[in-house]
Formats: structure tokens, C-alpha cells, sequence
């Protein structure tokens, strides 16, 4: 079946099987291989992009339902080897370890702070609830979001945990 | 598998009838589908049909998501909202699909059954309202036909003035109901109470709102009395998610709470 859609601001189309995920297109088609598939049940978040601006999970949604849709991934958010603020905070303030669940974790943390670019702690928590990081515990993705949401306002970042944040 | 993409209600509807199964956020079927629990063979996507997102007064088109409802629902629709999955879910999962997908523990049915909610179908034969407690006949099953879509939820003209949501499991997020509530209370004192979880369809615990209705203002006695009807009212059972016990014990202090919440 044919599908046409947008993908990080390009057109692309392909001819796939209607059982498709989104996901497995965007991988195997595309080669971007940035967005993650941890658990094809919408339960770890890592396969998280944008939809016609919102996020989803991309591995409960077959690539022929966006169809005409604008998507996009992880690898849309640095430009010209500029780190997104939001994976410049995830770098400055060691938001990872294993790095899975990252970009996921980063697609959730842009959707959110594109609605609200001074997200308390609280609404950074629940905007990052339907993404599970099992190495960081979360504590430093939370300043990570923190540092983002910063310099997005173009303010000055708080000072990282180890150097006498709280 | 075959994948239809409609953008009319009417091209919908006809390919229900040709035996397709609808999709619409995915959130249910597409994980059945990753497991292989199910293998439909035909499909039609709904996330096209504009018709379907409508939401006009008391008239929720089956299509609107848990994000909309979240940000502009009544109030306990719009708190169970709140609770459903996370973001990403929130932003693909619809109304319609609860309903159709009839968990017990579905977030949203515990508010349309406290309200006496009506469930609109369609074929392509023409459509009906189907109130809640004939619509829901067992663990997700419901009286809709095989040739028939659910096309929105219709609410009461009016709602009670007081409303409440509450939900207990394991995680706050990304987690299905071991219990949930509604309760709700109009100014002169009627009361509903919704339960999820605690029976094969949602329920209403009848006995307890009758009680409690015809108190203008609750006692201590009251609220215990109150509670015990509800957990004596539920019919939960033992599963992997939590023990019968629990669960009517969780019921009853989770309706008096919300109950407590309306009378303040």
C-alpha cells in the first residue's frame, strides 16, 4: 500500500505492508534509526515522535495512518551539528546512561516544553510519565528538562546538582 | 490485512459493515495486534474521518482524544483524563475506544456510567442510543452489532454540579485502574457513584446513593455507612492485578473520599 507523509520536513513515500508500524518505517524504510522500539505495547515511551505536532507512540500506530501526516523524529531537533536545548540540557546535566530510552525521552521532553517552556518539576514529571528510563532513576533528566526550558526562555540554566544546586 | 482510509462517516460505516475492524488511537488494538492476540484481517483507520472528532455541547464525538477531554471535559471526565497513560497516549487514545474496547478498568466509563451516558452507533443502515448499562453486557463485551460504529457519547443536558474521579494502582501513570470512581452530587443532594474495576462492566452502587441522597448533610455514621454499602455493592474479583478483598475494600474508601471531596 502506498503512503506519503512528511519526515523531518522532507516527502517521502513508499510502498509498504498495511501491518507496518509507524516505527518499523521509520527505521527500516527511512534508516532513521534514532527512534527506538522497546516494548510494541505503548507502555516504555522510546519510540516516541511527533505527529502533526504531538507526540505518540510509534510503535501502536501503523505507518499507513499517517498518511499525509507531518512526522517528526529525533534526528529532526539538531540543525547544523547545533544540539536542540533540550539535548544540550540531556548532555550538560548527564540526563543518560545507556542512552535507550534518550530519544524518546527527548521527543516527550520537546512536546512538553513546547507547550510550556517553564514547566514546574511536577509538570515535568507528569509530562515524562509514559517514558521509562531504567538507569538515571530520573533525577537528572528532570534537571535535564530544567536546563532546557532555560535556555529556551534565554535564561541563564540553574547550576548543575554536583556544583551546589540542590 | 487490508487498510482503508476514510474520510467520511459514511465511508466508514460501510466498510464496518464489509467486516472491517475500526482503529482509531491504536492504544487497545495495535498492542493485541504487536502480541498477536488478534490478526484482523481488514482494518479501517479512523483518525481521518473529521466527523467523529465533533464535540458539541453534551454530544462527545467518539473520536475525541484524552488530551482534548483533559483540557476541556467536565470536570471528573476531564480528571480521569488526566490519568489515562501518558501524554502520548492521551494524544492518540479516543473516548470512542474506551467505550468499544469496555474494560472493566477502562478511566473514562466510571463518569459516563455516574451520568447515565448514551452510546451513539451508526450502520449503514442508520443509528441508535444505546444507554450505558445496555450497552456494556460483560469484560469487553458490549451490544454492538458487528456492522456497527460507535460514533460519539452523549451526556446529559445537565450534569451534577459537584463531580469527583479518583483511581488507585500501582503507578500514577501508565497505569490500568486496580479501582476507580466517580462520584457525583447535585446541590439538592442526589448522588451517583460509578465504579470500574470492581465487576465485569462499570457499575452504579444504587443502594449507596440512595442513601446518601436522602442525607442533606452527611454524618460520620453516614460517610461509614455510605462506604461499607459501596464495598458491599461492588463484585470484584482476583486477578493478576489485585485480590477481590482489596479491591472492595479499596472501592468503598476511594467513594467515600470522592464523596467527602463533593460535600466540601
Amino acid at each position: 500500500m502506498e503512503v506519503s507523509m512528511t519526515v523531518n520536513g522532507r516527502a517521502v513515500s513508499a510502498d509498504v505492508e498495511p501491518r507496518t508500524l509507524l516505527v518499523h518505517f521509520l527505521r527500516e524504510n527511512l534508516r532513521l534509526t534514532g527512534t527506538h522500539v522497546g516494548c510494541e505495547t505503548g507502555y516504555c515511551g522510546a519510540c516516541t515522535v511527533h505527529v502533526d505536532g504531538k507526540a505518540v507512540k510509534s510503535c501502536t500506530m501503523l505507518a499507513v495512518q499517517a498518511e499525509g501526516a507531518d512526522v517528526k523524529t529525533i534526528e529532526s531537533l539538531a540543525s547544523n551539528g547545533n544540539l536542540h536545548p533540550v539535548q544540550e540540557g540531556f548532555w550538560e546535566r548527564h540526563g543518560l546512561q545507556c542512552g535507550f530510552c534518550t530519544p524518546g525521552m527527548i521527543m516527550a521532553s520537546v512536546a512538553l516544553l513546547d507547550e510550556n517552556n517553564n514547566p514546574s518539576e511536577d509538570e515535568i514529571r507528569h509530562g515524562i510519565e509514559g517514558n521509562l528510563c531504567r538507569c538515571t532513576g530520573y533525577h537528572n533528566i528532570v534537571r535535564a528538562v530544567e536546563y532546557a526550558g532555560a535556555k529556551m526562555r534565554g535564561e541563564e540554566p540553574p547550576p548543575p546538582d554536583w556544583e551546589g544546586g540542590e | 490485512m487490508h487498510f482503508h482510509h476514510p474520510t467520511t462517516l459514511a465511508d466508514a460505516t460501510q466498510a464496518v459493515a464489509e467486516g472491517a475492524t475500526p482503529l482509531a488511537g491504536g492504544t487497545d488494538l495495535m498492542v493485541e495486534v504487536n502480541f498477536r492476540h488478534r490478526r484482523p484481517e481488514h482494518v479501517v483507520g479512523l483518525r481521518k474521518v473529521e466527523e467523529l472528532g465533533a464535540w458539541e455541547g453534551n454530544r462527545i464525538g467518539a473520536g475525541v482524544t484524552w488530551r482534548r477531554l483533559e483540557h476541556g471535559g467536565p470536570q471528573a471526565l476531564a480528571e480521569a483524563a488526566r490519568t489515562v497513560g501518558s501524554p502520548q497516549i492521551r494524544n492518540a487514545g479516543t473516548i470512542g475506544g474506551n467505550v468499544v474496547t469496555a474494560s472493566p478498568a477502562g478511566d473514562g466509563l466510571p463518569f459516563l456510567v455516574a451520568v447515565d451516558a448514551k452510546v451513539e452507533v451508526m450502520s449503514a443502515e442508520g443509528g441508535r442510543l444505546v444507554p450505558w448499562d445496555v450497552f456494556f453486557v460483560g469484560v469487553k463485551k458490549t451490544t454492538l452489532a458487528a456492522d456497527e460504529l460507535v460514533t460519539a457519547i452523549h451526556l446529559p443536558e445537565s450534569l451534577p454540579e459537584r463531580q469527583a474521579f479518583g483511581k488507585v494502582g500501582v503507578r500514577s501513570a501508565m497505569v490500568i485502574a486496580t479501582v476507580g470512581c466517580v462520584v457525583t452530587r447535585t446541590d439538592d443532594g442526589k448522588t451517583t457513584v460509578g465504579l470500574g474495576s470492581v465487576g465485569p462492566t462499570p457499575l452504579r452502587a444504587s443502594r449507596a446513593e440512595e442513601m446518601i441522597s436522602s442525607v442533606t448533610r452527611p454524618t460520620e455514621s453516614d460517610l461509614a455507612e455510605f462506604q461499607k454499602m459501596v464495598s458491599d455493592e461492588a463484585r470484584p474479583i482476583t486477578d493478576h492485578r489485585s485480590t477481590e478483598e482489596y479491591r472492595r475494600h479499596a472501592v468503598g474508601v476511594l467513594a467515600r473520599r470522592l464523596l467527602e471531596r463533593c460535600l466540601r
